[in-house]
């Protein structure tokens, strides 16, 4: 193990180039992304060293609450997003030994979220952010229950409520900067890039290091896939993640609902028209009442 | 007929002005047991609504990140739309298939539907984080339209208005508006038209809000199919309502209505019963059909299979077969039981898919806190108070005024 993980920094120090990459291409234009061609983030969970560093950052990053010192990951103790944390780090005992999962919005290629959404209020930029805009939220939580993450958060105990979720630092990202907490990890276990890069450089890492990792990238096809991608060494349900999501898109699962929409539209007027002259000079077989 | 002369001879003294304000004074005895029951509850209620503007939803109600919608949307939205149903299945009785007989109870029940639409539409936004931004969906500068709730909001909107046109030429009768009120009548087959397509698709609608919740919902519960059946539903559903309102309103609204629709009210439980054992057949029949698809019967040994069994034979076969036999025996007292069991198990089918079921796996399931029953129920009782009102004033049991009914529609 301690020679594959040699071996592996090595290898990490030759594609570094590439994964260079992943961070300037930051300053590149939002239009010139391609609809398939966005941003994520790959998590390497076997390298995370669970020291919160991105708790950290993140809270600083977008102003919510500092995070309190004895607040630390913990096996057996389950710790959750909420409205004061976009993202947590929970520790698990696998059939590997002690790892670290990093949970937050997913930042999904086709958000259930924003399917839901009735003013587009969530919203997926081409950047691949998924973000929320306070001018345009009515605060019907539509998109918590939505979700297949649980990962939109509300204020309850305020009088104008917001939506707290991470949103990938899609400011940050517009200026050209890393999303905070892919700066701020100390052990590298992030990076940030163009989503399909990310699934190569995931791939090279299976494939190098087959020992490793269990050969299956999260977030690749969960959910229709997601901009967060996730590696590890053990099955992703010893993580804490759901595994029985479906492989389409969740909004996949109201389109025929809303394709029969304008049929109906069309149709049913004109059928109930027909009845009514068809039906209109039987004569009143029924006792009329008036 | 007595009464609206008096009504018009009234009238006919005064200035609009001076008629209005008469109007708007209560009739009727102050202390019967409703007001006694009601106006503590909605004292309270209102109480509770301030606090929850100035504190914050979390303050009064027990929705919570993991289970976002309460019985405020379960129960005043998800449930009450579904007992609405009946305005829809009865003006197409009426006005498309010009089924004469039902003619006496469409207004009563296209003013129950009007009503439930806009109370439960208040519902909607009080339990609405941000309410003021509602605006956004409606003038259009954000329009989510790939959003199930978005059509939602829209056709309860639309719907509204169109409930409102059908029931408008009563609003002219009490005005003494003759020319208003034939024009307002002209309009009613283009609005039942409209109310009926708009009410199949939200009535569908509710249900298919919850499909993106796939993995949330308990399998027992969740499947594709929850339009449909929520649509099938809506229809004996509404029904029920419509029977279980006619009988209470003939004991209270006695004096209003006619001998002879007091008569004909009994034709029309009878036939209800037949339409709703056929509506409550197919619905039966599906879920049977979904159960054996999705291969479900591995859930059944459990708590929520056994509530669910509890759900498909105590609240559907049962008044399915309650229903079947009134109408063969020709019994209206089964019948309103089996309109009032009808009732119960609508209210623990909505109520499964969008709270019970919902996150059943939650650690900290959801119950409401009582803040949040008191405003469910001063939400129905103020709807009550305003329904009261109209049916006081109003020619809704009783009958039109002679000059009405000369142009008939
Ligand atoms: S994880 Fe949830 S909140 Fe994030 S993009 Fe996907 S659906 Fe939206
Ligand atoms: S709570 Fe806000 S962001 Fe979420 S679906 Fe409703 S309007 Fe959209």
């Amino acid at each position: 193990m301690g020679v594959d993980r040699r071996n592996f920094l090595k290898a990490l120090g030759l594609t570094g180039v590439a994964l260079g990459t992943g961070k300037q291409l930051g300053a590149a234009p939002a239009e010139s992304v391609e609809d398939d061609e966005f941003y994520g983030i790959l998590y390497d969970s076997t390298w995370c060293a669970g020291c919160q560093g991105c708790e950290i950052a993140c809270a600083e990053a977008n102003g919510l609450p500092e995070v309190p010192l004895e607040d630390v990951p913990e096996v057996g103790k389950i710790r959750k997003t909420d409205e004061h944390r976009r993202t947590v780090i929970n520790a698990y005992e696998t059939s590997q030994g002690e790892f670290f999962m990093k949970t937050q919005c997913m930042q999904c290629a086709q958000p259930a979220c924003a399917a839901a959404c009735l003013t587009k209020a969530m919203y997926k930029t081409k950047d691949g952010s998924v973000i929320w805009r306070e001018n345009k939220c009515m605060g019907c939580r539509y998109c918590m229950i939505s979700c297949p993450f649980d990962m939109p958060k509300f204020e309850y105990h305020s009088t104008n409520p917001k939506i707290e979720k991470c949103d990938m630092c899609f400011e940050r990202v517009k200026e050209g900067k890393v999303p905070a907490c892919v700066e701020a990890c100390p052990a590298e276990a992030l990076t940030f890039g163009n989503r399909r890069e990310l699934i190569a450089e995931a791939r090279r890492r299976i494939a190098e290091f087959p020992g490793m990792y269990h050969d299956v990238i999260y977030g690749e096809h969960e959910a229709g896939g997601t901009g967060w991608l996730y590696l590890s060494a053990v099955p992703f349900d010893e993580l804490g993640l759901n595994t029985k999501l479906q492989k389409k898109s969740y909004p996949e699962l109201t389109k025929g609902f809303l394709y029969s929409v304008p049929s109906v539209f069309v149709l049913a007027p004109a059928l109930l028209l027909g009845i009514h002259s068809a039906t209109k000079d039987k004569p009143a077989k029924e006792d009329d009442n008036e | 007929m007595s009464d609206t002369k008096v009504i018009d001879q009234e009238r006919n003294g005064k200035s609009t002005w001076k008629f209005l304000a008469d109007e708007l004074k209560p009739k009727g005895k102050p202390f019967t047991w409703f007001n006694i029951i009601s106006v503590p509850v909605i004292t309270a209620g209102i109480v509770i609504i301030v606090l929850r503007f100035i504190h914050g939803l979390g303050y009064v109600s027990n929705i919570d990140q993991e289970v976002p919608w309460g019985l405020w949307k379960g129960f005043n939205v998800v449930t009450g739309v579904a007992f609405a149903g009946g305005a829809y299945v009865l003006t197409f009785i009426v006005y498309i298939l010009n089924v004469q007989k039902f003619k006496s109870i469409v207004r009563v029940t296209v003013l129950n539907g009007f009503l439930a639409y806009v109370f439960y539409a208040g519902a909607l936004v009080l339990d609405l984080g941000r309410p003021l931004k509602i605006i956004n969906p409606i003038i259009g500068n954000s329009f989510g339209a790939n959003s199930v709730l978005f059509l939602i909001a829209w056709h309860f909107l639309l719907y509204m208005i169109a409930q409102l046109i059908e029931f408008s030429p009563a609003i002219a009768e009490w005005l003494g508006a003759k020319r208003a009120r034939k024009v307002l009548s002209s309009m009613t087959l283009a609005a039942v038209i409209m109310g009926i397509t708009l009410s199949t698709l939200h009535q569908s609608g509710l249900g298919a809000l919850f499909l993106m919740a796939k993995e949330k919902i308990h399998p027992l519960w969740y499947n594709e199919f929850i339009p449909i059946l929520f649509l099938v539903s809506s229809v004996f559903a509404g029904l029920s309502m419509v029977i279980f309102e006619g009988s209470i309103s003939k004991k209270v609204f006695a004096d209003k209505i006619s001998e002879k629709n007091k008569t004909g009210h009994k034709g029309i439980i009878h036939t209800f019963s037949q339409i709703c054992a056929f509506a409550m057949f197919i619905y039966f029949f599906m879920h049977i059909i979904v159960f054996i698809h999705g291969k479900n019967w591995t859930y059944l040994n459990s708590r929520m299979g056994l509530w669910y069994l509890v759900e498909m034979i105590g609240f559907v076969l049962v008044p399915m077969v309650l229903f079947f036999i009134s109408y063969r025996k020709v019994n209206i007292t089964l019948a309103k039981v089996a309109a009032i069991v009808t009732m119960v198990g609508i209210v623990i089918n909505r109520l499964n898919v969008s709270i019970i079921a919902f996150r059943w796996d939650a650690e900290v399931p959801y119950y409401p806190t009582w803040m949040e029953v008191v405003v469910t129920f001063t939400i129905i009782f103020v709807e009550v108070w305003v329904f009261r009102w109209v049916v006081n004033r109003m020619p809704v049991y009783n009958e039109s005024p002679a000059w009405a009914k000369e142009h008939k529609h």
